[in-house]
This record gives C-alpha cells, sequence and structure tokens, in this order.
C-alpha cells in the first residue's frame, strides 16, 4: 500500500541521496519519453490527433449523464450486469458482493489503476480471497507488498537485479540469474497456474463505448484476456469517464495511448468486451469516487479527460528524479498532483509544489489537458486551506505587502545585498537554496534602481 | 518605424534589478542603441509571480493591478525575461483595469527586437567567436513560443537561434535534451532544493557535453540558478543571458 503520508521534498531529498541509481532512473524513463517522440513523429496529423480527441472527451464530459446511461442500456441489453458505485467503499462491497456469491476463492487481476485507487486488494484478501495481479510489473510490486511507482510501468523503480532476488525467493528462480527473459519466462509459468486456477477474473477499462456497451481493455501481456475468458466469471471496473460516444471514436484514442504510453504504435492486444463468454458471466462495476465533484470544478473538470498514459509522467522532470513514491496519491506525476489535490487538498498538498510550472506535460498529453496549470490553480486551494508547507503562507504574505511598497521593496533588496557577502561560510551553505550543491548568487554593488538614478534619470 | 519615436517602459524583474543589474543595463543599452526612447518607471516591484504560482490569487491580482497602471502610458513595455513576460502577458486576471489594452503591448526582448523592430541587423556589428549552447527557458518556450517545444509535432523554429544568426562568428548547439527544464521553478528551487540542484546539475552537464563555452538564454533567473551551480562546481563554462551578447558587451 501506498504511504499517503509523504511529503514530496522531503521524499525527492531521500531518493536523490542514491545518485546513480536516481540518475539511471531518470535515464531509463526518459528513455520512453524519447520512444514517444519518435513515434509521434511519424504521424504527420498528431496534434490533430490530440486536439480530436480533447474534444472527444470534451464532449462525451459535458453530456457525461446521457453516455453512460446509453452505455448501461446497451450493456445490460447485451447480457451485462452494470452496478454503481459512488465510492471506493461501495465499489469493493460490490466486487466482494459477487465474488462471494460465486463462492470465489482466488481472484486473477488484470492492471488497473481503479482498484489501487479504491484499495481492493487488501478489502478482498482480509475477506479470505486471493488476489493475483497478473501484469507483470503489477505481480512485481503484489509480492514486494509495494504500490505501484507508476501508472504504466508499475516497477519502473526496480533494476532487474532486484527483481531476480525477489523472483528467487518468491519464485525459486536460479540465483544470480537476472537475465530479463528467464525472469519473464519464471513469472509467466507461475500466473499460468493461476489464471487456470482462478475462479474470477477482474480488469481495469481503458474506453467504455457507449454505442455498444462494450468495454475495451488493452495490455501488452494478454493477461486481462486470459483472466477473462478462462475463469467463468468477469468483473470489469471502470470510472466513470472512462465512456466515448461510439465506436468510431476508439481508433483516435488506441492511435494516441500506445504511442504516449510506452512509444509503441498500438498495445500488443486491444480486446474488447461485450457479453460473457458463453456459460460465465460478465459484470461491470461504473465507479464514481469523487469523480463527479471534479468534473463540478471549473479550473480541474479538465483532468478527467486523461486516458491514463503515463506520459506525463515520463516527461517530467521531477518525477523522473523522484519517483513516485515521493507522492503521496497512488497516481504520481502531474496527473496525479492534480487528481490527488482535488480529492483532499490537505493531505496531497505536496505534490502540488513539487513542479517547477516547465509545461512539459500539457504538451505531451494526448488530451491536452493543461497539467501545469492545473497544479498551480491546485496551489491556491492550498494557500486558502492553509495547506502550504510550515512557514510558507508568512513568507507569501509579507512579499505581497512589500510589492505595493517600492522603497521597502528596494530596501529589503539592498539589506541583502549587504549581508549575503559578509555571511560566514557556515551560515550560507546551511541557507535552503545553497545546501545540497549551488552558490548563492553573487552580489552586486548596486541595484539597477540605483544605477538607473545615477546613469539615466531625467532631473 | 512611427514619426514620433516610440516610448518604451523598461520592465525589469526584480530578481534582475537586485541581483544582475548589468543585464538591466545590457537591455537598456541594446534598446536605446536602436534609437528608442526608454523609460523606467521607478515605482515597479515584482510582476506578482511568486505570489500566483504559490496561489496567493489575491496578492497577484493586486500586483497586476500595479503593473497595468505603471505601465499604462507607454507604447510598449519591454523585459530581458521570457518568465516574467509570461505571467504579465498570459496569467493576469484578463479584468484588470487597463490590462486589456496593455496586454499586447508586452514583450520580452527578443520578442520585441524581432516581432516590433524586425531587426535585420544588430545596432553595432557583434563579432564573439565562441560556441554557445542556448538554454530554452520554459516559460519562454512554452508559453511565448519561442522556441518549437520538444514534444510538439510541429515545424521546427528558434527565436534565440534567428536572433543569434546575427552574431559574427558565433557557433550555436544546444543539449542533447534540448529543452528539458534547469530545475529552477521560482519558490521551486527552495522549496525543493534537492529536485532543483539536481535538474540544474543534469542541465548542465548536458549544455557541457555540447562543447560549449557559453550557456545562453533570455531568463535570468534559469541562468543564475546554474551559474549558482557551475560557481558551486568551479567549472568554466559560463552563463549569459542573450543581451549580452547583442549589445556586445560579452565580446569584449
Amino acid at each position: 500500500m501506498k504511504d499517503d503520508s509523504v511529503n514530496h521534498a522531503r521524499a525527492a531529498r531521500d531518493f536523490l541521496q542514491d545518485h546513480a541509481h536516481a540518475s539511471w532512473h531518470d535515464s531509463a524513463i526518459w528513455w520512453v519519453r524519447h520512444k514517444r517522440d519518435v513515434q509521434a513523429a511519424q504521424l504527420p496529423e498528431w496534434e490533430g490527433l490530440r486536439e480530436l480527441a480533447r474534444q472527444i472527451k470534451a464532449h462525451t464530459l459535458s453530456h457525461l449523464d446521457v453516455y453512460l446511461q446509453e452505455f448501461e442500456a446497451k450493456a445490460r441489453a447485451n447480457g451485462v450486469m452494470v452496478h454503481w458505485a459512488a465510492d471506493a467503499a461501495e465499489h469493493n462491497r460490490i466486487v466482494h458482493g459477487i465474488l462471494a456469491a460465486h463462492s470465489v476463492k482466488k481472484l486473477v487481476k488484470s492492471k488497473s489503476m481503479l482498484t489501487e485507487e479504491c484499495g481492493l486488494n487488501p478489502y478482498l484478501e482480509t475477506r479470505g480471497i486471493e488476489v493475483i495481479d497478473t501484469d507483470l510489473g503489477e505481480r512485481i510490486v503484489q509480492l514486494r507488498h509495494e504500490a505501484p511507482s507508476h501508472i504504466v510501468m508499475p516497477a519502473i523503480h526496480l533494476k532487474k537485479e532486484q527483481i531476480g532476488e525477489l523472483f528467487q525467493r518468491e519464485l525459486g528462480t536460479a540465483a544470480g540469474n537476472n537475465d530479463p527473459t528467464y525472469l519473464t519466462h519464471a513469472a509467466r509459468t507461475n500466473l499460468r497456474e493461476h489464471f487456470l486456477s482462478a475462479d474470477a477474473g477482474l480488469t481495469g477499462v481503458n474506453f467504455a463505448i457507449a454505442e455498444t456497451g462494450a468495454v475495451v481493455v488493452c495490455t501488452n501481456e494478454g493477461n486481462a484476456d486470459l483472466g477473462a475468458a478462462l475463469p467463468p466469471l468477469h468483473i470489469a471496473s471502470m470510472g466513470l469517464e472512462k465512456v466515448i460516444p461510439k465506436l468510431e471514436h476508439l481508433s483516435v484514442f488506441t492511435r494516441l495511448l500506445a504511442r504516449s504510453a510506452i512509444g509503441s504504435p498500438t498495445t500488443t492486444y486491444t480486446s474488447h468486451f461485450e457479453r460473457a463468454r458463453p456459460g460465465g458471466e460478465m459484470h461491470i462495476v461504473i465507479v464514481d469516487n469523487g469523480r463527479s465533484d471534479i468534473l463540478g470544478r471549473a479550473d480541474f473538470y479538465e483532468s478527467l479527460r486523461c486516458i491514463r498514459c503515463g506520459a506525463c509522467m515520463n516527461t517530467c522532470p521531477v518525477y523522473r528524479r523522484s519517483s513516485g513514491f515521493s507522492y503521496s496519491y497512488i497516481i504520481p506525476g502531474p496527473i496525479g498532483s492534480t487528481l490527488g489535490p482535488s480529492r483532499d487538498i490537505k493531505k496531497h498538498a505536496s505534490m502540488a509544489f513539487a513542479c517547477t510550472t516547465c509545461g512539459s506535460c500539457n504538451n505531451v498529453c494526448p488530451v491536452k489537458i493543461p497539467l501545469a496549470d492545473q497544479l498551480v490553480a491546485q496551489r491556491a486551494r492550498a494557500f486558502d486551506a492553509g495547506a502550504m508547507a510550515k512557514g510558507k503562507k508568512g513568507g507569501v504574505l509579507a512579499l505581497r505587502t512589500l510589492l505595493g511598497h517600492p522603497k521597502l521593496f528596494e530596501l529589503a533588496g539592498g539589506a541583502m545585498r549587504k549581508i549575503v557577502p559578509i555571511l560566514p561560510e557556515r551560515l550560507n551553505s546551511a541557507i535552503p537554496y545553497s545546501r545540497p550543491g549551488r552558490e548563492l548568487p553573487t552580489m552586486p554593488a548596486q541595484s539597477f534602481k540605483q544605477w538607473w538614478q545615477q546613469n539615466r534619470k531625467k532631473p | 518605424m512611427p514619426c514620433e519615436p516610440m516610448k518604451i517602459g523598461l520592465f525589469i524583474p526584480c530578481h534582475v534589478n537586485a541581483l544582475t543589474p548589468h543585464i538591466a543595463i545590457a537591455t537598456l543599452e541594446l534598446l536605446e542603441a536602436y534609437g528608442l526612447d526608454v523609460d523606467y518607471p521607478m515605482a515597479q516591484t515584482c510582476c506578482g509571480q511568486p505570489l500566483f504560482n504559490n496561489g496567493d490569487l489575491k496578492g497577484a491580482a493586486a500586483a497586476a493591478h500595479r503593473f497595468s497602471q505603471l505601465f499604462a502610458g507607454y507604447d510598449y513595455v519591454v523585459a530581458p525575461s521570457s518568465s516574467c513576460v509570461s505571467h504579465t502577458a498570459c496569467h493576469y486576471p484578463p479584468h484588470t483595469p487597463g490590462y486589456a489594452a496593455l496586454q499586447p503591448r508586452i514583450y520580452e526582448i527578443v520578442e520585441f527586437l524581432q516581432d516590433v523592430l524586425n531587426v535585420s541587423a544588430l545596432p553595432k556589428p557583434v563579432y564573439f567567436p565562441h560556441k554557445v549552447s542556448i538554454h530554452q527557458s520554459c516559460h519562454g518556450l512554452r508559453q511565448r513560443n519561442h522556441a518549437t517545444a520538444s514534444e510538439l509535432m510541429l515545424p521546427y523554429q528558434s527565436r534565440l537561434e534567428r536572433i543569434l544568426a546575427l552574431v559574427d562568428g558565433i557557433t550555436l548547439t544546444q543539449p542533447q535534451r534540448r529543452d528539458e527544464c534547469c530545475g529552477f521553478g521560482g519558490t521551486f528551487c527552495v522549496d525543493e532544493a534537492d529536485v532543483s540542484v539536481a535538474m540544474g546539475q543534469d542541465r548542465i552537464a548536458g549544455h557541457a557535453a555540447t562543447g560549449a563555452e557559453f550557456i545562453v538564454g533570455a531568463e535570468a533567473s534559469c541562468l543564475m540558478h546554474m551559474g549558482g551551480i557551475l560557481r558551486h562546481q568551479h567549472g568554466t563554462l559560463r552563463t549569459l543571458h542573450i543581451v549580452e551578447i547583442l549589445n556586445g558587451k560579452a565580446a569584449a
């Protein structure tokens, strides 16, 4: 489970202590950003696709009630049972209810950030149901009892040596064999047993198509397909923002999704689940859990366009140098830093400040969410809620006062130019600005204002 | 050019005024060398970006109001800062009194030279036989379109490269991750000092790998941040604001 009390700046400082590992983390994730660029550049219509995707999502969100009801009706007509969950607790209760009614002992799951958000695994485990995550990255973090550190690459914080050790301990692989192919085969052999012995499969949902009532799941490992097809019971959990109007809209998103997420033209599997397999049962749980609150906020509703590609994380220079565990919300990086504070500004305020406002996330986002702007808007909520770092609000208010008083403002600058050069080295290096390897600016003899008065000021 | 000489209100960001006045002087001299009437409104303080970026919308609105009044009488407002120009031109509340008329007249210095003066030469020839690595500052890049951001699949252009092409002898280059943030980020550099410095170190390593002698940009705060790291490292690479090259001072 994720430590949701973590403060970004402090956790990032800890992460950066291991400089070699931090540098590797940055490079590994930048590589994915680079692959994204290469793929995107091959489509002359890339920027047009982004705009189209934005428009489809914007339209859908402004008619969400209509499309969700259409989706529900079509899914029911396909024989699928549809459930509505107002919050995480209700989602978990519904899922457990379905599983209990079928006496399920073992559930195989494909990747679903929604079930992470709802804390489904521990909820089911305490009720005696074994839950097996079947996405390789998710399986790795599950075996380590960790949360995913990235929404698309859950184990990107780990090197193959760490995974080799884990698999040796948990799956009995040969000591010291860290060959990725070998380890992947070992995981696959282990997971096959679970697929064959599971009583139910749960998948996430990438897109829900109102017109057909089908849900679409994109994976590279085919694990969602096995999980949905082998056991007789399939549950698909989806956030209510996942719906799109028509099947013809899907290709706009599938063309953007894998290119943005991992720099591949497409995911290996794009699977449409429209009805239960013969003799089986299919359920869809549609979850709100705070989404309709976000939909009602002018500054933040656009975050609901998110298709969970993770491109904003891969491009974020702060995320790459601090890792997903430095963020208190289950979804890290830029998109998490608006979704988390939207959910609870006091708990997740430090995320909104873990951003230089460079704006790279805005530009990679396939649905053009103004992420950096949303983070700054979340800071206003932190300011109003008194959720800023200790002592900071006072500093901001002092600056506000100074700004209105040019003489005082100039006096403060003059004092700084006098004091900083005579600071003892020990004190100087303790100033937060200079502490981790940066010198304070050299202080000029006078300000420009003073220079202007001496050299240009008209009498 | 109009018959009446245009009147320029020089907008000097608070950190440039207090810490890097030579950049302000170079900007002033460059504008004067083009024959412009430049005035510096003495009551200016800070544009309010640190307040806005820290959630103080009330304080930021008051700063916007102050700024709009202070610069109302000028034909153009020009600043040697892509970030402060981004803030004043893109993030002020649109209904601030006097702002609607002022907003389209706010320019970063390179934008002003290119889009208003349409310059095809520098006031006096500049010979700068050095290799410089261009530092695209994020707000200039992504809010003011100073260059095509690497994320966007659009034809490449770069304002800074275009204007530096007017300098004789100069060799232009850019780092491998051509527009990754340097980690300054305003108060971010203190709130998240460790990440800020890690980003700055990586950015400097990128610029250094080009073999350049100078990092050149249009935003003094990024240069100040990288300069502080460079001095800590005792490196030979130096930062220069683009106006220092354009007015010939760096060539001396």
